[in-house]
């Protein structure tokens, strides 16, 4: 792999690699210069985080629901010096589509995302569930189609924010800061379709302030599963319960999670039985801190 | 047994409120998750040997005529017979007649529930026979008039109390409430019965080809008696329980125990090959019913992957809407994952229309799974299946077709977020929470819904690229 890389070795300019230490606070930007020689992304294998060109991919429920989420994504990935790209046409990966056993219009919006996004270097999402969709399930949607071989090429290239952020880019220092204890719920689709576990982690250790209490089956469901919640409402509700208690048992002042679906079940729950205290908060956002106005 | 699974949603109601069974599914935490946990540490390679047991699973399933044959020649050099059953009243017949034949009474049974699929116990009792089942817990549902809620613990519904309420009721003894004493009252019931029955009834865990043998996976003794005291031994499994050798079987074992109970091994792995020869005590005739019962019809589909299961219960230990309504919510013989995958295919898509979308797809039965049958994608597909059949509600269909179509058009897509996430910020208040929203009655009746922002991430970017 490091063979067919030689030949296209871009050198960053000095300037702007400065420029970018400065920004942000990087103690170690030479050092490691970026070698990701994990064999999936040869194509950038040399180059500085300013010449990979990421797709952010929102996903429809942050781009409805907590536009924040989407916002504090774009100041991390920008922050580590990547020029991000925000397609405009993008809505959604297919998934409530796919999971509800409707193929074919799973197979057309999966057709839009890849017209979209296959000519970035990356493709990250703040969410293992819309990252998975691409990376796991991708490759099934698309078996036998003549677009199977661009779409594993779309699955090599994309990835959940976390994952992104300490696998790829390696940051070694977050602007966030969170005075108080978190703890972190592990949702379905990140842990178990693309291994996010102690990524979100790392990055947390690294918020000023931040203390991490784990919780009692920090990975079980939280209830959610799209649309079951509200086909099987109080079997969902049951679920997140469970949820509930383990997070609230820690003490700590806020969950943090990747997944925005999970969010809004934990907290629609939370607050149903009564608590207005505990926060509920996306991963991005605690990375990012509150944007500067 | 009638497959009831299209009350789920009514009976899992009920199961949610029910504080005992609730209590009682708390104990699934215990040996059956944790114990699981820890045990599989002691596995330095548990993956390479889960994938090993895969693959001897689909090297069977490949040729399973071919092991299926060996298996009978094998079986009947040693002395069985070997009954090929298409469909559950084909074994019921067998049994029935076996029983007329040998003249027996009274047929003692160990843990099995290929012959809950059948309702075995029914088709004797009316043809006169009297059935004790001896294996604890279905000892105790058999007092009880119950079908077992879970594959490996059948009473895991019901709590100590319960037990020992209908211990004293049905035994006409002094009530008591300890866990030795109730398994002694229960033994001593049930030792005249193993030395009076004419026919002992058993499943099988596996059956070897090589050696014509039945396996068998237990912890009370009462299996090793059922097979071994009666002067009839029948075995009744499903096709796909064969493996080749006993070198494929090892294998298994080291995962059954393991994903099942949370044990390195169970007390009793019991291997029976044949009959008791001339001298040597033991069944004088041993019948092993092999039943089809749609199996087949799942190979060379995109189902075939189910018939790797070898019946652990690790799916549904993990499984979190088991670990809220129990198995007789699912309403047949076999609940959680694997239950609604079977429910669907050796029953029909019809009868249980909740069964594959009762999930999160979390997949944590997929990653349980000591075969690695995907089971949150099988049910991906009973999903599909059921679309394309045109099995699912209207309003369902509307969604799905309404979603797809606005997603499809970015400038319609706008438009319509754009005005629905400021509906949905206004109906939020000032506490930024929605209470009730019609349509999604099943997320507000038990949650709020956070309110929207108020703008769209698109309408955020665009003010911030200007």
């Amino acid at each position: 792999m490091c063979a067919a890389t030689a030949g296209i070795e871009i050198i960053a300019p000095a300037a702007l690699w400065q420029n970018e230490r400065a920004q942000c606070g990087w103690e170690h930007y030479e050092e490691r210069g970026y070698n990701i020689s994990n064999g999936r992304d040869e194509h950038s294998n040399t180059r500085g985080p300013a010449l990979m060109r990421v797709g952010l991919f929102v996903t429809c429920l942050v781009d409805l629901m907590r536009p924040s989420i989407a916002m504090a994504a774009l100041r991390l990935l920008e922050g580590a010096g990547c020029t991000v790209e925000v397609p405009r046409a993008q809505t959604c990966c297919g998934q409530p589509g796919y999971n509800s056993g409707d193929r074919d219009s799973a197979l057309v919006l999966a057709r839009k995302v890849l017209g979209e996004f296959e000519d970035y270097d990356y493709v990250v999402a703040p969410s293992g569930s819309c990252a998975g969709m691409i990376k796991a399930h991708y490759p099934d949607l698309f078996a036998g189609d003549i677009d199977a071989p661009r779409a594993a090429a779309l699955c090599a290239k994309t990835f959940e924010l976390c994952d992104f952020l300490a696998n790829v880019l390696k940051i070694d220092a977050v602007p966030g800061r969170y005075d108080g204890t978190i703890t972190y719920h592990d949702s379905c689709s990140g842990l178990r379709e693309l291994g996010v576990k102690q990524q979100p982690r790392s990055l947390l250790a690294k918020v000023a302030g931040l203390k991490i209490e784990e919780m009692n089956e920090a990975e079980a469901c939280c209830g959610f599963g799209g649309t079951f919640s509200v086909k099987f409402g109080d079997i969902s509700t049951h679920i997140t319960d469970r949820k509930c208690e383990n997070l609230c048992a820690t003490g700590a002042k806020a969950v943090v999670l990747g997944d925005l679906g999970c969010m809004l079940n934990i907290e629609g729950r939370l607050r149903r039985r009564g608590d207005d205290k505990t926060q509920v908060l996306h991963v991005a956002e605690v990375l990012a801190g509150p944007e500067e106005k | 047994m009638q497959i009831a699974s299209l009350q789920f949603k009514a009976r899992a109601g009920a199961k949610l409120a029910d504080v005992k069974l609730q209590a009682a599914l708390r104990k699934l935490q215990g040996n059956f998750v944790k114990g699981r946990a820890e045990r599989m540490l002691e596995l330095d390679n548990f993956e390479e040997i889960r994938s090993a047991a895969a693959a001897i699973r689909d090297r069977t399933l490949a040729n399973l005529d071919v092991y299926l044959e060996t298996f009978e020649r094998n079986a009947t050099a040693r002395g069985a017979v070997v009954h090929w059953a298409e469909t559950t009243d084909d074994v019921n017949r067998i049994v029935c007649e076996l029983a007329a034949r040998y003249d027996v009474k009274k047929v003692i049974k160990s843990k099995s529930m290929v012959t809950e699929e059948c309702s075995l116990n029914d088709a004797l009792e009316s043809a006169g026979v009297q059935v004790v089942e001896t294996d604890l817990g279905e000892y105790i549902l058999q007092l009880a008039k119950e079908p077992p809620s879970h594959i490996i613990a059948p009473v895991i519904h019901k709590g100590r109390e319960e037990i020992a309420d209908l211990f004293a009721e049905k035994h006409h003894l002094p009530r008591n409430s300890d866990p030795a004493a109730l398994t002694r009252e229960a033994r001593e019931q049930l030792r005249g019965h193993f030395l009076t029955a004419g026919m002992g009834i058993s499943g099988a865990n596996f059956v070897v080809a090589e050696t014509g043998s039945t396996v068998i996976v237990t912890n009370e003794g009462n299996g090793r008696m059922t097979t071994t005291l009666p002067r009839v031994h029948v075995a009744i499994t499903g096709i796909e329980k064969v493996v080749a050798t006993r070198e494929d079987l090892t294998t298994l074992l080291r995962l059954l125990p393991r994903s099942a109970t949370g044990q390195s091994i169970t007390n009793y792995i019991s291997i029976t090959s044949g009959t008791a020869e001339a001298g040597e005590s033991g069944p004088q005739h041993f019948h092993v019913i092999l039943l089809d019962g749609g199996r087949s019809k799942l190979l060379g589909t995109d189902m075939q992957e189910m018939l790797r299961c070898i019946r652990c219960g690790a799916c549904m230990n993990h499984c979190p809407v088991y670990q809220s309504v129990g198995g007789h919510a699912y309403g047949w013989v076999y609940p959680g994952p694997m239950g609604s995958i079977l429910t669907s295919t050796l029953g029909s898509l019809e009868q249980a229309l909740d069964l594959p979308q009762a999930a999160t797809l979390c997949n944590q039965c997929g990653v349980v799974c000591p075969v690695k049958i995907p089971l949150a994608d099988l049910m991906r597909k009973l999903r599909e299946r059921q679309f394309a059949r045109g099995l699912r509600p209207w309003p369902e269909h509307a969604g799905l077709w309404l979603w797809g179509r606005v997603a499809r058009y970015p400038s319609l897509y706008a438009l319509l977020s754009s005005v629905g996430v400021r509906v949905l910020a206004w109906l939020g208040g000032s506490q930024r929470l929605i209470h009730y929203l019609p349509f999604a009655g099943g997320w507000t009746k038990g949650r709020d819904l956070p309110a929207p922002q108020g703008k769209t991430f698109r309408e955020l970017y665009a003010q911030r690229k200007r």
